[in-house]
């Protein structure tokens, strides 16, 4: 009975700890700021085609390289697509790989750092020397091997961006998992003869989640930057497709000769978005008052 | 701990590290189209040659073995020839490696210069206008893919002031890259930007914590002044985990050249990764990774060590 009455207390208390945080959130500007400015891209790119339509498949060679004007508000680029169709167009696409592939590398990252820590010892100490060798090798590099080898749609795009960037979240589940397994709660449940998998989900990864979260967030904005790189050595989705990286490498040699609103505008929507994550991202972690990135 | 068993521990588990990425970079070799025979006979061999070379070099044998064949060969030095520069791959980073270096530990420099100075003051004003203007800056910086800040700047600087040349130094020796020092402006500062955008944030952080210690109190009630508390006793303590910091940064900073060497066509071992990459020159890009790896665990190696020698606190297992 005094069990059930303390998980009760503890739910209680742990709502009241997300309503003070959210409202920790909502004073901090920057941070709100940045999450308007996340909504505000979403709804740019995949709500604004249906406003905004236009034809970002077929070339129109009548209407190559135009300067911004009355009917294309930033411009055309080489082949004759519009650039603001093209923004949402690529945005769609740099978007969708970073959120998904931030949010693969968090759930790997997680159980990873989660049954480190909690296995301890010997299987712990194999596990993090994996990690450190992975986050001896850069990303890049790997990234370019790999993209060497084969050349990846969309989805394979997400799976290699997700399996080079778990690395930083699995140290910080890993810390987390360390000083919440010698818990009253989970040894309780040890000794009562609950698993080790219930340990772990459903009370240190539960208790982790704001480690999680802020982890998370930080993640996407790192494979948005991530994806525009890639996109810019070449190895990004392929044409007709395109990203934002993929429009500011197709604009370069355009941007020399004057034409700056084939780089500009991805350029700023990369910046913009990636500050904007990185942001709620600092807030969350002021708000849930946990450790992270600096 | 005492550092003798300290240092042995370290040691070894440095050595597991560049093992497990001997093993990831083997496991690569062989993901390769045609596997490492592709990789030295070059693409336009035949099936025939392909099955000989394979069993001339023992790879028909199991994977255990041939991974302890490959070690052998690595521990001799020998990472393979480039199949389309028809050199040794080791010789070729040799060349290449010093130019990267100074390109990065340049950039390197010129980022800790600024980054520490600005994470100061921004701790010591903190939320105040300076602190709000360069975490923006900072925020911009990090956000900021690095080829785009380098058109920008070749844009400006270039193209319209005509200040810095669009290129790198060009040319074989060192000799040739100090002789053209307005040609290195560019590169380095792109190269830099992310770093002080990082770093800056990091001794922000530390310079915050060490003001709320309580030695910065009892000076300050022993009536130092203010500047001399925080340059005297802050500024030591607040260093070095961000000093640290920086063996952890070494991936990011050669992955930064990759990317800045081909933009501005600095014949580093970047461009030289980057031109592998295009032509699918396995041999190069596995010996790169393989040698930036090590770099890298080289460079944490130290960056542990080093701290537990200056800072005491380290040793005594407070941070």
């Amino acid at each position: 009975m005094s069990a059930v009455l303390q998980t009760e207390a503890a739910t209680r208390e742990l709502a009241t700890g997300y309503r003070l945080s959210v409202r920790r959130f909502a004073r901090n500007r920057l941070a709100v700021a940045g999450l308007l400015v996340v909504v505000l891209f979403l709804l740019f790119c995949f709500v604004g085609p249906l406003v905004y339509s236009t034809d970002q498949t077929h070339t129109d060679l009548t209407q190559v390289n135009l300067a911004p004007s009355g009917s294309h508000w930033l411009g055309t680029d080489a082949v004759g697509h519009d650039e603001l169709g093209r923004l949402m167009f690529g945005g769609k696409v740099s978007l969708l790989v970073g959120l998904a592939a931030g949010l693969l590398a968090t759930v790997i990252g997680t159980l990873w750092g989660a049954v480190a820590g909690y296995a301890g010892g010997w299987v712990d100490a194999v596990m993090m020397r994996v990690v450190d060798a992975g986050i001896a090798i850069p990303a890049l590099f790997i990234l370019l091997v790999v993209s060497a080898i084969t050349t990846p749609d969309s989805l394979g795009l997400i799976l290699i961006l997700g399996f080079v960037s778990w690395l930083v979240p699995s140290r910080l589940v890993r810390a987390e998992t360390l000083t919440l397994k010698s818990r009253d709660y989970v040894l309780t449940l040890r000794a009562i003869g609950g698993t080790h998998g219930r340990a772990i989900f459903r009370h240190i990864l539960p208790n982790s989640v704001s480690t999680i979260v802020v982890a998370a967030t930080f993640q996407v904005a790192d494979a948005i930057l991530l994806v525009a790189y890639v996109s810019y050595l070449g190895l990004g989705v392929q044409p007709p497709s395109t990203d934002w990286g993929g429009m500011l490498s197709a604009g370069l040699t355009a941007a020399y000769s004057g034409r700056w609103w084939l780089i500009v505008p991805p350029g700023l929507a990369i910046i913009l978005v990636v500050c904007a994550f990185n942001a709620v991202g600092d807030g969350l972690r002021d708000a849930f008052d946990v450790k992270g990135r600096a | 701990m005492d550092t003798f068993t300290y240092l042995t521990r370290r040691v070894l588990q440095a050595l597991v590290v560049i093992l497990i990425v001997t093993v990831v970079v083997f496991c690569l070799l062989h993901a390769l189209p045609g596997g490492p025979a592709r990789g030295i006979l070059g693409p336009q061999a035949t099936a025939q040659q392909i099955a000989a070379f394979n069993h001339e070099q023992g790879l028909d044998r199991s994977l255990p073995v041939q991974y302890l064949y490959y070690l052998r060969t690595l521990l001799q030095g020998d990472l393979g020839t480039s199949y389309t520069l028809n050199e040794g791959v080791f010789q070729l980073i040799e060349q290449r490696l010093p130019k990267t270096l100074v390109l990065t530990v340049l950039s390197a420099l010129v980022g800790l210069l600024l980054a520490i100075p600005l994470g100061m003051w921004q701790a010591v004003r903190r939320n105040r206008p300076v602190d709000y203007v360069i975490t923006t800056l900072s925020f911009v910086a990090y956000a900021t893919p690095v080829y785009f800040l380098g058109l920008v700047l070749v844009l400006v600087f270039t193209q319209w002031l005509d200040w810095f040349p669009s290129q790198a130094p060009q040319g074989e020796t060192l000799a040739d890259v100090f002789a053209q020092p307005g040609a290195l402006v560019l590169p380095v500062v792109a190269g830099a930007a992310s770093m002080v955008a990082v770093f800056s944030r990091y001794m922000r952080a530390a310079t915050l914590e060490n003001l709320q210690e309580d030695y910065v109190r009892t000076a300050r009630a022993g009536g130092s002044r203010p500047r001399a508390i925080l340059w005297r006793h802050v500024f030591r303590n607040s260093l070095t985990p961000v000093v640290a910091m920086l063996g952890y940064y070494v991936p990011v900073l050669f992955g930064g050249a990759l990317v800045v060497e081909q933009l501005f066509n600095y014949p580093g071992m970047g461009l030289l990764f980057w031109s592998a990459a295009q032509s699918s020159d396995y041999p190069v890009l596995l010996g790169c990774v393989l040698v930036i790896s090590v770099a890298t665990v080289v460079g944490t190696l130290l960056a542990d060590v080093v701290q537990r020698i200056i800072d005491p606190r380290v040793k005594a297992g407070r941070t």
